[in-house]
């Protein structure tokens, strides 16, 4: 038999009685002080907003190149596809599908599930909690502002080489890192698993 | 008095949604009755899964270190740089900042990654009791920082992607930055198949903060 107001510690394992809580306000585990589970000060819409602009951004991001370096008449650019495209032709295949899976797979296929799941009105179904799974179990492996950082690094590096144009997905890039970072703090799984029923 | 943990009390909580459930008894492995992931009371072989990955991790760091993660050709001959002498070209070339942040990201923490979590399965092992308030909260900060050293990874991505210019150089890969990659994975799965809740298993007073 499921026990519905209580909670576990996920650090310490001390099970605790659940209290509602103020609108942005956190629990924290009276053994061992970790975090047990928040409200989140946003609403739904505004998370779906922030979905679709991060998505919109996101594509933008795709499509065009994000840097190109110019030196004695010679142009080179890449989009971010074209990056792990040349990877895999140098025989890194390692590398390009670590790249592919962190910085598109990931969050394309967890956008997408967010924008799913705060529309549908299936909640119920079969199909949302195991998008919700998946969604939980990708969060680490998106890597956006890990990258967003390399290409500083990057164009940095490069600038001692030769003429570096910024391109369009680089300031798409730069608009995704606050748009990720209000998303993590705006969508709270907790409130969309309260929503789903248990079985049995 | 022990403490009253989900697992003294018999109750399972879900490690994807928190629900806390008493499983039915004639299920073989019990799943969550509201998002169906496989409930454990603790990770499973979490110990031995977690040292299983630390050691691939240390042997991996080696050739990470000293092999090269790329090589530059150019038509005054090829250079072949190692994540060390990318962070000293950096700080030689006046970014110093960056030289420290890159230095830090692929260097010391990986490192770091690794020996705290050796320090935490020894101490789970021996079932330390001595500071779990601080252990945990270093088993988090390893959590949070991992995924910073894949820095490197995207560097040398970049700059393979876009140095291509015939006339002037072209950057390839090279095995370092493989190696690089598995170590970063690997340690991200190791942290992840650590149970911080070992830390606290050989605690058995009921020491709340309210108390102390």
């Amino acid at each position: 038999m499921p026990t519905s107001p209580l909670i576990a510690c996920h650090d310490c394992d001390l099970v605790q009685q659940e209290v509602p809580l103020p609108v942005g306000g956190v629990a924290t585990c009276v053994r061992c002080g970790a975090p047990l589970y928040r409200s989140s000060r946003f609403g739904k819409s505004y998370t779906l907003a922030l979905c679709f602009t991060a998505a919109i951004l996101f594509v933008i991001a795709n499509l065009y190149p994000i840097i190109g370096i110019e030196s004695q008449g010679n142009r080179h650019q890449s989009t971010l596809f074209g990056a792990v495209q040349t990877l895999w032709q140098d025989d890194m295949a390692l590398m390009a599908g670590l790249v592919f899976v962190t910085i598109l797979l990931v969050p394309a296929v967890e956008l997408a599930l967010l924008i799913w799941l705060h529309l549908t009105k299936h909640l119920t179904s079969g199909l949302a909690p195991i998008a919700l799974r998946l969604i939980v179990a990708m969060q680490p492996w998106r890597m956006v502002e890990v990258f967003m950082l390399g290409l500083l690094v990057s164009v940095v590096k490069l600038s001692h080489l030769a003429h570096i144009v910024p391109g369009i997905a680089l300031w798409c890039f730069a608009a995704l890192l606050p748009l990720f970072a209000l998303l993590n703090t705006a969508f709270n799984p907790r409130d969309l698993w309260a929503a789903m029923p248990l079985k049995q | 008095m022990h403490p009253h943990t989900a697992a003294a009390l018999g109750l399972y909580a879900c490690h994807t949604c928190a629900l806390v459930s008493r499983p039915q008894a004639a299920e073989e492995v019990a799943h969550c009755p509201r998002c169906g992931s496989a409930l454990h009371q603790r990770k499973p072989e979490s110990i031995s899964r977690t040292w299983a990955l630390l050691i691939t991790a240390y042997i991996l760091i080696i050739p990470a270190n000293i092999l090269p993660i790329m090589e530059t050709g150019s038509l005054f001959g090829s250079q072949r740089d190692t994540i060390l002498s990318g962070v000293i070209y950096l700080w030689t070339s006046g970014s110093w900042a960056l030289a420290l942040l890159v230095f830090f990201a692929s260097i010391v923490v990986p490192l770091a990654k690794l020996v705290a979590l050796t320090y935490l399965l020894h101490s789970v092992q021996r079932q330390s009791s001595q500071n779990p308030e601080r252990r945990t909260r270093l088993y988090h900060l390893l959590k949070f920082i991992g995924r910073w050293s894949m820095l490197d990874i995207y560097v040398v991505t970049l700059l393979v992607a876009l140095v291509q210019l015939q006339s002037l150089a072209t950057i390839k890969a090279a095995p370092g930055a493989v190696a690089f990659g598995a170590v970063v994975v690997i340690t991200m799965f190791a942290s992840m198949t650590f149970d911080p809740r070992m830390i606290w298993d050989s605690i058995k007073e009921k020491n709340d903060r309210s108390s102390r």
